[in-house]
C-alpha cells in the first residue's frame, strides 16, 4: 500500500535524475543536464516537458550572444514533491 | 526493493556530481606541499649561507633582509607558486580524464572564480607589504588570503578543502603574533598541511 504513495511523475530514472540535479543547483541548462544524465536531446526534452507540465520545474530561455540557452529550475511544488518521494523511497527500503 | 536502493544511490551521486567538482586530486596537494618545502629549504640554506647563523628565526625579518636576499626570497616564492599551480593543474586534469569528468565545466569555472578573487586580492596586498619591506607580514597574509580562497572554493568541491582553509587562516593569524617565526608557520601551512590534506584526500577519493 505504500506503493500507492509513489509519485507516478517520478517513475522514470531520467526524471529522478533531472530532479536530483535541480535539487542542488539553482538552475541548469539543457546541455549540462544532457551530459550529466547521458540522455539524447529528444529523450531529455520529453521528460523535461512532463515535469514542466506537472508544475515541478520551470523553464527560462535566454540568449548567450546569439545562441539560445535554456535554463531549468525547480519550483517549490517540485521540491516538495521530490522530497516526499525521497522519504517514501527511504521508508520503503527501511521496511523491506 | 534493490531497484529503489539503486535509485537512491544514483540520486545521491547525481546530486554530488552536479554540484561539486570532484576531480581535484589529492596528488595536487602533495605536489604543492613538496614544492613549498623545497622552496623553503632553498631560502633557509641561503640564509645560513649569508649569515652563518642556522637559527630559523627571523628569516623574513625586514631588518636582516639585504636587497639580494630579498630578491632571492621573492623569486623562490614566485617559482613555488608557479610549481604548485602547474602540479595542481596537471594532477587534476589527469584525474578528470580517468573519471571522465570534464575539466572545464560550470563547476570548475565557479571553483576557479572563487579561488582566484581572494588570491588576487591577497597577491596585491602582499606585494604592497613586500614593497614596504615587510616580508614577514606578507608571508602571514599569503596564508590568510589562501585560507579564505579555499573556504570560498570548498562550496564547489570536496568538503575537506573547507577545514584546510580554516587551518591556513588560523596559522596566518597566529603567525602575526609570533613575530620572527612567520617562516616556520609558512612552511607548516604551505608545506606540511598540503602534504597531509593531499594524502588524506588521495586515500579518501582517488583510490
Amino acid at each position: 500500500m505504500i506503493l500507492e504513495q509513489f509519485n507516478k511523475t517520478f517513475e522514470s530514472k531520467a526524471r529522478l535524475g533531472i530532479m536530483s540535479v535541480l535539487m542542488v543547483n539553482e538552475s541548469v541548462n539543457f546541455n549540462s543536464l544532457k551530459e550529466l544524465l547521458n540522455l539524447t536531446d529528444g529523450n531529455l526534452a520529453t521528460h523535461v516537458k512532463a515535469l514542466e507540465e506537472a508544475g515541478y520545474l520551470f523553464v527560462k530561455k535566454e540568449f548567450i550572444g546569439r545562441k539560445p540557452n535554456t535554463l531549468y529550475s525547480m519550483t517549490a511544488d517540485g521540491r516538495k514533491a521530490f522530497e516526499q518521494h525521497l522519504s517514501v523511497l527511504e521508508q520503503f527500503i527501511k521496511n523491506s | 526493493m534493490n531497484e529503489h536502493l539503486e535509485n537512491l544511490k544514483e540520486i545521491r551521486t547525481l546530486m554530488e556530481r552536479s554540484s561539486k567538482f570532484l576531480s581535484l586530486s589529492g596528488l595536487s596537494g602533495i605536489s604543492a606541499g613538496i614544492i613549498a618545502l623545497l622552496g623553503a629549504f632553498m631560502v633557509y640554506s641561503k640564509k645560513v649561507e649569508i649569515t652563518g647563523n642556522s637559527n630559523p628565526q627571523g628569516i623574513l625579518d625586514a631588518a636582516n633582509l639585504e636587497g639580494d636576499f630579498k630578491l632571492y626570497v621573492f623569486k623562490i616564492a614566485l617559482l613555488t607558486l608557479l610549481g604548485a599551480l602547474i602540479g595542481g593543474i596537471y594532477f587534476t586534469v589527469r584525474k578528470a580524464k580517468r573519471t571522465n569528468e570534464k575539466v572545464w565545466n560550470n563547476l570548475s569555472k565557479k571553483l576557479l572564480i572563487n579561488l582566484t578573487i581572494p588570491l588576487i586580492a591577497g597577491a596585491i596586498y602582499s606585494l604592497a607589504l613586500v614593497q614596504q619591506n615587510n616580508m614577514w607580514m606578507a608571508a602571514s597574509s599569503t596564508l590568510i588570503f589562501y585560507g579564505l580562497a579555499l573556504i570560498f572554493a570548498s562550496n564547489y568541491t570536496v568538503r575537506d578543502v573547507f577545514s584546510l582553509g580554516i587551518c591556513e587562516i588560523s596559522l596566518g593569524l597566529l603567525s602575526i603574533f609570533f613575530t620572527g617565526y612567520t617562516f616556520l608557520f609558512w612552511v607548516i601551512g604551505f608545506g606540511l598541511l598540503h602534504i597531509l590534506y593531499g594524502g588524506l584526500m588521495y586515500f579518501k577519493y582517488d583510490k
